[in-house]
């Protein structure tokens, strides 16, 4: 409750900053300032404490594994602001509003790990969606940013409108926009009964979720939306917004997919092998360094949707460290892609001549993002592949999204052939001794994930 | 704690030497820890009994940092010690561009080679199998070849595939552990159904069949060889193969019995093929380089081979055969680099008649190729022997064919030989001086190896009997 209202808040007070100071720069010290008080009020809440009790008549419902989330998406939030604040406030002419928006979009993702009913859900989507549109277009003299805005903006809407019927099946199915509907009384020997209107309801739902965390087939907006918003901003949608419609995706569906039977893991292993195949194989045949991340985010996606295959309690660890992990290694490869003149992969060539700092702690990153031990992004996938062999019985699924993974080291590796191995001199805007310091920090994080991953989960358990 | 230092002396010098930068300082250094370590390897191996080592780690999977040092790892870690401070030596005279990069890459890389040696948790043992990977990426990579980054990319993603089925198979068998933990000890009491263990032996030998590398899976390797810079060629084909024939013995054998003897004439078929296969090319080859590393493969296969007939004689065999294979492939790198940096060419219808310029040089690259053909008194005869005696009791027609690639052996080693160093002097030969003190040095000691190990094999035998003796007591 804590995050939400003070999410809410810094929101009004950004935007009413942006009007009573003229100081640019004064900007993202203040934002920074205000996910820090983020991040105090949303611990404080897992402490019991709160800033107002509010009675929410269970449309709310706080639990140590949402909060600690918060945790995770504030935290990356404020990585995010502290390395590419500069850039955020140089896309365009009131950054006051950009950051305005940003924490809107937290706002919504707060909703979104505590909502108990399908109609919070839907306004936690509507919450953390629409400003994404604005971010999308904030660019506003690009042309690319426009129609990446609008497309956005429309592919949206529709999957917002498919969400909203099936929320209404449902309702007509079972009477009720709970999330546990509970074990229907009537069985048909043995098998539990279930309205058709609910089951057809639920696939529609299934279906909005799936667009909205670009799961194929409904990924088509991703590499456009990617491409054509400002970079800064990409990286926010791939990373906190990406995890956070995970986290709702399994929130939604950890007690709903009994109902729809063995269809439901057929229907998802459809899913997450087509969303492994197109990521994967498209990624391979970019130039651009910006559209290949876009690729290789649904193909991450993928990889995340083995939490919902496997539905049990490492699952829910997994999908915590996944969204850290593939946060703080997304956030650090585009924290420098931005900074570079040419999003090419050419451009990238010799960087480690130039800027030895940087293509480190890229390489870091890259490494995390395509599982190599001693990475954070080695144990998200680990938890992912184990806790679907300990729910047992698909070892045939496990195996393909592996050979995936051995794709997706084919173009991250591209990018650190380009850096280290080609002869180039790949040219950057100007790089800050803060911002160099800040990369290595987060590559110091992956790395120290990447050999005790306790260190983040024992605090999920504290 | 011995295990523990053989670890983190290369590891942490490593790290050290990564920082130099362009320093000479750098190259005196890694000599310096190599030798350090080597000094560990030699107590450990003089010391009695299996040593241990064991920390949390990882207490929520049921994964602890836990080693262990039998007599195979105390013979694979003096082979990894005694390799490093030879190969630095022999290439002291080479220079490297960011040399710290270089020497401090290297060190990562024996550090990752003991943790494999040594792990006896399955996740450690995965950690680390990666860990020895990803530096030889960097710096076949960086200080290769002409085409070094296709092939290096090659190399990296087949072993990359490989390790990640092997990441599977050890979360399956983790699964159906009884005490839900990766230890050693709990992998080889999991009970498995026959469906089950041909599975995870799928899954394992598919890792370990591509690093070794077994026909069909061994493409990667004479193209990464050739395009390595020399001295991580060394380490590649003199130790680095011999994790995916320890890895068999260390863990397939012991856990998945049934489906290694259901699976035993499918592979030992494979390897045979392997062996003859490799031979004919070999006999091909004008680039010595290239030569070596189908050599190396034929020699492989009949390691493979001889694990998997599964008798006691042939599994002694492959004990010392891993080490003598090491020092002898090591040393024919070395007369290679010598010749390629000497006289610009690694061709052997350009060279001839070196043995008039070079003639201590001569002598002992005849020395270490009589290893190469097994020659009784050199070190490979006793292992090779121990192997086809192995092979012979499993099956004779096998045994038949695997014992036409020694024929074939000696065709392209001795052909070798004669168009290097004997016949017309070739042009480019006119200006070759005989053998700088450190490779001669270097050269040396591997001789003395190949000699004594020939004459004298009983304490080799002896060293890693207690974990062939583990292995027959199990079944």
């Amino acid at each position: 409750m804590n995050a939400i209202i003070v999410s809410a808040l810094m929101g009004v007070v950004m935007m009413l900053s942006g009007i009573l100071f003229q100081n640019k720069s004064l900007m993202k010290h203040l934002a920074a300032a205000g996910l820090i008080l983020l991040l105090v009020a949303n611990l404080l809440q897992s402490y019991g404490k709160y800033v107002i009790q509010v009675d929410t008549h269970n449309l709310l419902h706080f639990e140590q594994f949402g909060i600690f989330f918060n945790t995770i998406a504030i935290v990356a939030t404020l990585i995010y602001v502290l390395l590419s604040g500069k850039d955020i406030e140089n896309t365009g002419v009131h950054p006051a509003e950009y950051f305005a928006l940003v924490f809107f979009v937290l706002c919504g993702v707060t909703i979104l790990t505590s909502f108990n009913g399908l109609l919070m859900l839907f306004l936690g989507v509507e919450i953390m969606s629409i400003p994404l549109y604005i971010l999308t277009g904030a660019d506003k003299k690009n042309l690319k940013s426009n129609e990446a805005s609008l497309k956005y903006l429309l592919m949206g809407s529709f999957s917002t409108g498919i969400m909203l019927m099936g929320i209404a099946l449902i309702y007509g199915g079972s009477g009720s926009f709970g999330i546990n509907p509970g074990t229907p009384e009537l069985t048909v020997g043995g098998i539990p009964k279930v309205s058709y209107l609910t089951v057809s309801g639920l696939i529609l739902l299934f279906v909005s979720m799936c667009f909205k965390v670009s799961a194929a087939p409904f990924h088509f907006w991703t590499p456009d939306v990617y491409d054509g918003a400002p970079s800064v901003f990409t990286s926010f949608m791939a990373t906190v917004v990406k995890a956070a419609g995970f986290f709702a995706f399994m929130r939604l569906f950890e007690s709903q997919s009994d109902l729809m039977g063995a269809t439901w893991k057929i229907l998802l292993s459809f899913v997450i092998i087509a969303t492994l195949l197109i990521g994967n194989i498209t990624a391979v045949f970019q130039q651009s360094v910006k559209r290949m991340l876009a690729y290789s985010s649904i193909a991450q996606a993928g990889f995340m949707l083995f939490a919902l295959y496997a539905g049990n309690d490492l699952a829910k660890e997994g999908i915590l460290l996944y969204a850290a992990a593939y946060s703080l290694a997304t956030i650090g490869v585009f924290a420098v892609l931005i900074k570079m003149k040419d999003y090419t992969l050419d451009g990238f060539n010799g960087l480690a001549k130039t800027q030895p700092v940087l293509a480190l702690a890229t390489t870091i990153c890259l490494l995390s993002l395509s599982g190599i031990p001693l990475t954070a992004g080695f144990f998200a996938k680990y938890y992912m592949l184990a806790a679907v062999v300990k729910a047992g019985g698909a070892l045939w699924i496990v195996i393909v999204a592996v050979l995936f993974a051995a794709v997706s080291v084919y173009y991250y590796f591209r990018v650190i052939q380009a850096m280290y191995f080609k002869d180039g001199a790949a040219e950057t805007s100007e790089i800050t001794g803060g911002f160099k310091i800040g990369l290595l920090l987060v590559a110091g994080l992956i790395v120290l994930i990447g050999l005790l991953p306790s260190v983040l989960l024992n605090y999920f358990y504290f | 704690m011995i295990p523990l230092l053989l670890i983190s002396i290369p590891l942490l010098s490593g790290l050290a030497v990564l920082l130099l930068k362009d320093s000479p300082a750098s190259k005196a250094l890694s000599l310096v820890s190599s030798i350090a370590t080597l000094a560990l390897a030699l107590v450990a191996v003089f010391s009695k009994g299996a040593l241990h080592y064991d920390a949390a780690w990882l207490p929520a999977l049921g994964s602890r940092f836990s080693l262990m040092q039998d007599g195979m790892a105390k013979m694979l870690c003096l082979l990894t010690a005694i390799s490093f401070p030879v190969v630095f030596a022999a290439t002291y005279n080479n220079s490297y561009q960011k040399s710290g990069a270089f020497y401090g890459l290297m060190l990562l890389t024996q550090a990752g080679l003991m943790g494999v040696f040594l792990a006896s948790d399955a996740l450690l043992f995965y950690f680390f199998w990666e860990l020895a990977l990803i530096p030889v990426y960097f710096l076949c990579s960086i200080w290769g070849g002409e085409r070094r980054i296709a092939v290096t990319f090659k190399f990296f993603i087949y072993t990359f595939i490989g390790s990640l089925l092997m990441l599977i198979g050890i979360l399956f068998v983790y699964s159906k552990t009884a005490d839900h933990s990766f230890a050693l000890a709990s992998f080889y009491h999991v009970k498995l159904m026959a469906k089950e263990q041909a599975y995870v032996f799928a899954l394992f030998f598919m890792a370990f069949a591509i690093k070794m590398p077994i026909f069909p899976l061994h493409t990667w390797q004479p193209d990464a060889y050739e395009q390595s810079p020399t001295a991580t060629t060394m380490i590649l084909s003199g130790v680095m193969v011999k994790m995916g024939i320890y890895a068999v013995i260390r863990w397939l054998l012991p856990m998945v019995p049934d489906a290694v003897s259901g699976h035993a004439m499918f592979v030992i078929i494979l390897s045979v093929t392997g062996m003859i296969y490799a031979s004919l090319i070999a006999i091909r080859q004008d680039d010595i380089k290239r030569l070596i590393a189908y050599s190396s493969i034929a020699h492989i296969g009949l390691m493979c081979a001889a694990i998997f007939v599964q008798n006691r004689i042939g599994l002694e065999g492959v004990m010392i055969q891993m080490f003598n294979h090491g020092v002898n492939v090591i040393g024919l790198w070395i007369v290679a680099d010598v010749i390629e940096q000497q006289l610009g060419t690694r061709k052997m219808s350009e060279l001839g008649g070196l043995a008039q310029k070079a003639p201590v040089l001569a002598v002992l690259l005849v020395l270490m190729a009589l290893a190469n053909v097994a020659l009784p008194l050199t070190n490979a005869f006793v292992g090779e022997f121990l192997m086809f005696n192995g092979l012979f009791q499993y099956n004779v027609w096998i045994t038949a064919i695997a014992g036409i690639s020694i024929i074939l052996a000696a065709v392209y080693t001795l052909n070798m030989i004669q168009k290097v160093f004997y016949g017309q002097v070739a042009e480019k030969v006119t200006n070759a001086v005989d053998l700088s003190f450190n490779t001669q040095l270097a050269l040396g000691i591997l001789v003395v190896l190949v000699l004594v190990m020939g004459l004298y094999p009983q304490p080799m035998i002896n060293l890693t009997k207690d974990t062939v003796d583990a292995i027959f007591v199990q079944r």
